[in-house]
């Protein structure tokens, strides 16, 4: 076995069960969150068949969450596909961040990897990436098991949509704002993140008064981005003029 | 029976396009990453994404809905920076639920 390319990419079920075990607390919150959405589709009608499609094809949380909100009849498809576009162009980036963890892998397990690209699954990744090489093991070890619960949750939540009443009760409609809340935390960079996220919280809460949908998505964005860019300058010239501190403090003790 | 396993067409074809862009999104950023260099100011927006897109979907239920979901959100936040995941997102759903009770009352 030693040697083979099997081994060399971590043919050890150690592997899938280590990445498994890492992702389990988001994969048990994924359940509460894929409920709500299941329960959302039973409410716009949607058959059985339809939300194990819409779940199994689509995989994109917020992005569905988001489409069954504007779910309606006549189905405005161009309108919910745009929106979906718009809503997961983070995906862009999110694909680019953790190309270089993954680029080396055998061709077609870097692009089964890519469909299953998740926010969640992303940043459980990403973190173990930055610690210690990714191997296609462990990501399928995250991955899989968040598939499939994301599938049988929605399923879940579809079934006993209508027997359980109204999900707030149980604030099962906060659980999708919880579960980005807490992988905003993870997403924190430090001072660079302020001010791009303070103006893509303003930009999207003033666009929202006016315009659904898409829109306040799609302008946070890109205000965020904007304000990403421009103060890039100024603070890498914040951080040089700090290290020439550090060098300079160091060359004279 | 037949009624529940049904697929209408329009939904399929709403299903199958959200998918296409969905798998374009996540496929792409691999094939730029692989073709430019990503760096300096180009990287500084990109980076600033992510956090953004996921803050403008949030915002609305975050401050515009009512007291009980601003501090629930707040709620969910220390715990996020203190706890596991897990922790974070049950405690601040149940934090949702006991504080529209209390707010209500």
């Amino acid at each position: 076995m030693t040697g083979s390319k099997l081994s060399q990419y971590g043919s050890s079920g150690n592997q899938f069960y280590l990445g498994a075990a890492t992702s389990l607390p988001i994969t048990l919150s994924i359940f509460a969150v894929g409920m709500v959405v299941g329960v959302l589709a039973a409410e716009k009608g949607l058959t059985f068949t339809e939300t194990f499609l819409f779940s199994a094809l689509v995989f994109a949380g917020s992005a569905q969450f988001i489409a069954l909100e504007m779910w309606g009849t006549p189905l405005a498809i161009s309108v919910i596909v745009f929106t979906t576009l718009i809503v997961n162009l983070r995906h862009i980036l999110m694909s680019a961040a953790i190309t270089p963890a993954i680029y080396h892998w055998p061709k077609q397990y870097s692009f089964i990897a890519l469909l299953f690209l998740a926010d969640e699954i992303w940043a459980v990744a990403l973190t173990r990436a930055q610690r210690t090489e990714l191997r296609p093991s462990f990501y399928f070890g995250i991955a899989l098991p968040f598939y499939l619960t994301w599938i049988t949750s929605t399923l879940t939540g579809h079934a006993i949509g209508r027997s359980i009443g109204d999900p707030a009760q149980f604030g099962a409609d906060f659980a999708f704002t919880a579960v980005f809340l807490a992988l905003l935390v993870g997403l924190w960079n430090g001072r660079s993140s302020v001010l791009p996220w303070i103006t893509a919280a303003l930009t999207a809460l003033a666009v929202d008064t006016t315009w659904h949908g898409p829109w306040p998505i799609l302008v946070g964005a890109l205000s965020g981005a904007i304000v990403g860019a421009s103060q890039y300058g100024f603070l890498k010239a914040k951080y040089a003029a700090v290290s020439e501190d550090i060098a300079s403090d160091q060359e004279s003790s | 029976m037949s009624e529940m396993l049904s697929v209408d067409p329009y939904v399929f074809l709403a299903i199958i396009g959200m998918a296409f862009v969905t798998i374009l999104t996540r496929v792409s950023g691999f094939v730029l990453a692989r073709s430019f260099a990503i760096e300096g100011r180009t990287k500084a927006a990109l980076e600033a994404v992510p956090g953004s897109v996921l803050i403008a979907i949030i915002v609305p239920t975050v401050f515009a809905t009512g007291p009980a979901e601003t501090i629930a959100s707040l709620i969910t936040l220390i715990l996020a920076s203190r706890l596991p995941f897990i922790f974070a997102v049950f405690g601040g759903v149940g934090s949702v639920v006991v504080l529209r009770i209390l707010l209500a009352g």
